[in-house]
């Protein structure tokens, strides 16, 4: 299992647009993506659990990533996180 | 069977067109338990397919139709559609609580929209609200077995015929098929009809039935010059409206060639056509219409679309942008005329009996003094980037002008203590409505820059008829010469003491009106902005020599308001021949 940290900066969090393009981006692995905060986990692959947890600006969140194209998964979503703004 | 509808003609146009019911079925449905819990969750299933395809369709018309963007929402959409938590939610719940589909689709959703919608600090979110809705509404009509519109995928001309239309449902209608609306409710001011007037289609609201009246594909004539819709018409009258229609347009292609043209007589005497504007959002239809003025700018939209008073920042962004808007042309701005029948959600005012004879407008302001000094100083800041005239409504007697203009004094000078500046050109003026301000207009010109006559309030205080009473709408009588006696001796007292009369109510951009207030040489003529080209054609025809008896006749000899609309007609006769 493949498992990376991230600090969001983005100043409205995981919201809109980048939300949709992370889960385009996870959606893309046949690797399970799971978003761990706050103690909660959702499946990165949904907008709606994605959108639920209401991650906010200076949020820690976990990725981790389970399956055979786990490593690609996560460099694409830090890919992802990086051009987007949204986490450091 | 043809029908006749009659509604309030909210844009200009005709459209002959089938109609495009955009209403909702009912998709109630009952709570039940079911036994085979995996032929539920198959049906389930496909209503989730037939939904995908569905959405996939009308994403593909919208692209094409609408656009990149506003095909966007329908890749929400489908994303929503395919999302585990969200379908996967539903279905565990069908097989734990051994429930019908429709019962676990509307409490999964539910869930997620209370959660989006708890989001209020965020409004993107709260529009991720209405996405959930919008796609259960589609699953739970598919389960249901039920058709909803599509109104993305119109791919044919149609009159879209609704009971309203929210901003979301004109979003996703295709101009280039939607030749015209029909609603059951709203005015002259709903988003509808403002929506149909910015695409300059024809626009019938508030015929409170049409939606119970028509049936999809039904024949339909949309009259926004009359406020008629007709349900299958006769093929004289498709005829008849089809004749309306050309010459109608014909006209309008006429007037836009007058955009950029002065505002002249046939004896080259210049006048001024402005615009009436509610917020700064109106400026394109200013320029579209070649508005020499902003003759009114109604500052109570900023108090009424704001859940609490707007700041002064707030509201000297909107003035600066609308007077920046007009590059060195007049912008006449009006204090707040709150009260009446505009009231604000955030301020709690005691009932009266007579509202419209009650603390409104100025009487609001001068006994809420913080509220009124506010607006003063964004409206002294945002002089200086243009020519402001500052207006006061309402104003009835002397000591309330000087009361006013003592506060307004009063800031402007602290202000110029600080070192704001403020512009050179600024005038300060009011409106004449009540008929006491319109008896005594020679005493208040020498104590004004200016003066504008609202002319639905001075004819519903003269006449002291509530004008939005309908059994007394034989005396909103514009063309009595009561009223057009107090209308002439406002404009005789300001042009004895050198300042400029304007008029910014309806009456301004009224074919019969017109005419007797060019006679009595009113200088500034403020209106709707799709007003303003008719009425400067209008102009061209005047040769002011000839009208000069009018406003005397008008006032003078005519006994009824029906002897004057005799003596105009009679006279465009004459000017037409």
């Amino acid at each position: 299992m493949e498992k990376r940290d991230f600090h969001i900066i983005a100043e409205t969090g995981i919201h809109a647009r980048p939300a949709t393009l992370l889960v385009q981006a996870a959606s893309k692995f046949g690797s399970d993506v799971n978003l761990e905060y706050n103690g909660k986990s959702v499946n990165l692959k949904s907008i709606m659990g994605v959108m639920s947890l209401g991650v906010g600006q200076n949020a820690d969140v976990t990725i981790t990533a389970e399956g055979d194209d786990e490593k690609d998964a996560l460099d694409a979503i830090a890919d992802t996180m990086k051009k987007e703004g949204l986490a450091e | 069977m043809t029908k006749t509808l009659k509604g309030i003609a909210a844009s200009d146009g005709i459209a002959i067109a089938p109609a495009y019911l955009l209403v909702e079925p009912d998709l109630s449905f009952s709570k039940s338990s079911v036994d085979d819990v995996e032929a539920e969750v198959a049906r389930y299933k496909d209503a989730i397919k037939t939904s995908t395809t569905e959405v996939e369709k009308i994403r593909d018309v919208a692209k094409k139709s609408l656009g990149e963007e506003e095909s966007q929402v329908f890749e929400a959409h489908l994303m929503i559609l395919n999302d585990p938590e969200f379908t996967g939610a539903i279905e565990n719940e069908i097989k734990d609580s051994k429930i019908n589909a429709e019962a676990a689709l509307d409490e999964t959703a539910q869930k997620f929209i209370q959660i989006f919608e708890s989001m209020t600090d965020n409004p993107y979110m709260q529009e991720r609200a209405a996405d959930v809705r919008d796609v259960s509404k589609r699953i739970m009509a598919h389960l249901l077995g039920k058709e909803l519109p599509n109104p993305a995928s119109i791919d044919h001309e149609v009159i879209v015929v609704a009971h309203d239309l929210t901003p979301s449902d004109t979003a996703q209608l295709n101009k280039k098929y939607v030749k015209g609306f029909i609603t059951d409710i709203g005015g002259r001011t709903a988003h509808s009809a403002i929506m149909a007037r910015s695409l300059e289609l024809p626009a019938v609201v508030g015929t409170d039935s049409i939606t119970k009246d028509v049936k999809n594909g039904d024949m339909l004539i949309d009259d926004g010059l009359d406020g008629v819709a007709i349900i299958d018409p006769s093929d004289d009258q498709v005829a008849d409206y089809k004749k309306k229609g050309e010459a109608f347009l014909k006209q309008k292609a006429e007037w836009k060639k007058l955009k950029d043209e002065p505002s002249v007589t046939a004896d080259g005497k210049q006048f001024t056509i402005a615009a009436n504007i509610g917020t700064p959002n109106d400026m394109p239809g200013v320029h579209e219409n070649g508005a020499e003025a902003v003759g009114l700018y109604r500052t109570e939209f900023l108090y009424m679309d704001s859940s609490n008073f707007p700041t002064e920042d707030d509201q000297f962004e909107a003035y600066k942008k609308v007077i920046e808007g007009m590059n060195g042309k007049q912008v006449i701005i009006r204090t707040m005329d709150i009260g009446g029948d505009k009231h604000l959600d955030y301020w709690d005012l005691p009932d009266e009996m007579n509202p419209f004879l009650g603390v409104r407008a100025i009487r609001l302001s001068l006994k809420n003094e913080k509220i009124f000094r506010t607006q003063l100083r964004a409206l002294l800041r945002a002089s200086a980037y243009g020519k402001l005239g500052i207006m006061f409504p309402m104003i009835g007697t002397l000591a309330e002008l000087r009361q006013a203009k003592a506060i307004l004094n009063d800031e402007k000078q602290k202000l110029v203590e600080k070192g704001v500046k403020i512009g050179d050109d600024l005038q300060v003026g009011m409106m004449i409505e009540v008929p006491a301000a319109a008896v005594l207009a020679d005493q208040f010109a020498k104590e004004v820059d200016f003066f504008s006559i609202g002319t639905n309030d001075l004819i519903q205080y003269t006449m002291a008829a509530d004008r939005g009473n309908d059994n007394l709408s034989y005396l909103y009588q514009p063309y009595n010469p009561s009223v057009l006696r107090l209308i002439k001796h406002t404009i005789d007292s300001a042009h004895e003491n050198g300042i400029w009369c304007g008029m910014c109510g309806e009456a301004a951009g009224d074919n019969t009106m017109f005419p007797i207030l060019l006679s009595m040489g009113l200088d500034e003529y403020s209106m709707s902005a799709t007003s303003i080209l008719r009425i400067r054609s209008l102009m061209k025809k005047f040769d002011t020599k000839d009208l000069k008896e009018l406003a005397n006749e008008a006032c003078f000899v005519s006994e009824t308001a029906e002897e004057n609309e005799k003596l105009v007609n009679d006279l465009m006769k004459k000017i037409d021949k």
